[in-house]
């Protein structure tokens, strides 16, 4: 389906789309019929900074499984990152 | 037989309120008098697989039009336009009704034109055609190809630029609709449809639905796997058919 659906996340950081990189304030989360990927439905990402105005974007489009293996890998580089980072200099 | 040539190009085109934007264009080249159509896209945007369509009319000796109903969101590409609009909440129902208005007095206007056009639509784009139907009383015919959210449900859903469910508009329906929905569709269900039809007959329109088993949504669609390719030859034979009953001259 068509839907008007659009999660809004802040985030802070930065995107490298086609004119190089630049910093984003917002990650526009929807899962709805994609431009490109060839699936039914995907769940889109587009990284974009709307103190910018939001003319630029950095797209990603994936599968519900795909993305729900990305959403578990974020959380476990987190973990495992954080742990590291944390310990103190031997 | 042979193929009738086609010319296609991205024209210039003036919408709602006279705002200028760009419309994709595709007409036989053959000298006569051809009915038009308006094309209308689907929320992600004025895609290539829309451009294949306008040429399929064009093939089929119609004169179509597809305006791109988000360039007041460009410059860009369609589809980083196509996300500015969906960040924005989608486009308002009256701009869209207005866009639609002008690409239909641009077809009209044509030298090749034979007076009648008519409005086919796709995903909410279909929900687009079948407002406008309601809306516009200059459209000969309409084809809603599964548009959701011509029935809503959840009132809460309306807003600002879609104030009004287009189910609430029939009454005012003037054109002869055909509406293809795939029975595994979710954005109309089945029930939807079943509801929707009951409305038209309530109301003495003219209409056709067609159901289609073993298809969900944008069972038309060759650039997805959603794409069905029994049930749309069918649905395509049953929307020239259509047209050229209604829009014949």
């Amino acid at each position: 389906m068509c839907s008007y659906i659009v999660e809004k996340a802040a985030v802070s950081g930065s995107a490298k789309g086609a004119n190089g990189w630049m910093r984003i304030d917002t990650a526009n989360v929807y899962f709805d019929h994609p431009y490109h990927a060839p699936l039914d439905h995907a769940l889109a990402i587009d990284f974009v900074c709307e103190a910018d105005g939001a003319r630029e974007r950095v797209a990603v489009e994936l599968s519900a499984a795909s993305a729900r293996e990305l959403v578990t890998k974020i959380m476990v580089a987190l973990a495992i990152g954080e742990q590291a980072h944390a310990k103190p200099a031997a | 037989m042979s193929y009738d040539g086609l010319t296609a190009e991205t024209i210039a085109f003036r919408g709602h309120n006279g705002d200028q934007g760009e419309a994709y264009h595709a007409r036989p080249v053959r000298a006569g008098k051809f009915p038009g159509m308006v094309v209308i896209h689907h929320l992600p945007g004025w895609d290539e697989w829309i451009t294949e369509v306008v040429r399929k009319f064009a093939h089929h000796g119609f004169v179509a039009i597809s305006p791109h109903l988000y360039f007041r969101e460009g410059p860009g590409s369609p589809d980083d336009v196509g996300a500015r609009v969906r960040a924005a909440g989608g486009v308002a129902d009256e701009q869209v009704v207005g866009d639609v208005k002008a690409a239909i007095a641009y077809l009209r206007a044509q030298p090749n034109s034979n007076g009648k056009v008519g409005v086919i639509g796709f995903c909410s784009g279909g929900r687009h055609a079948y407002l406008c139907a309601c809306r516009l009383p200059e459209i000969d015919a309409v084809v809603d190809c599964w548009g959701g959210n011509v029935i809503v449900d959840d009132k809460s859903q309306l807003n600002a630029k879609r104030p009004v469910a287009p189910i609430d508009l029939s009454e005012q329906l003037r054109a002869p609709l055909l509406g293809l929905f795939g029975n595994d569709d979710e954005n109309p269900n089945a029930d939807q449809v079943n509801r929707t039809e009951a409305v038209l007959k309530r109301l003495g329109k003219t209409y056709e639905f067609h159901r289609y088993d073993k298809a969900g949504h944008a069972f038309f669609n060759t650039a997805r796997v959603a794409y069905r390719p029994e049930q749309a030859a069918d649905g395509w034979t049953k929307t020239f058919a259509f047209l050229r009953k209604h829009l014949a001259a």
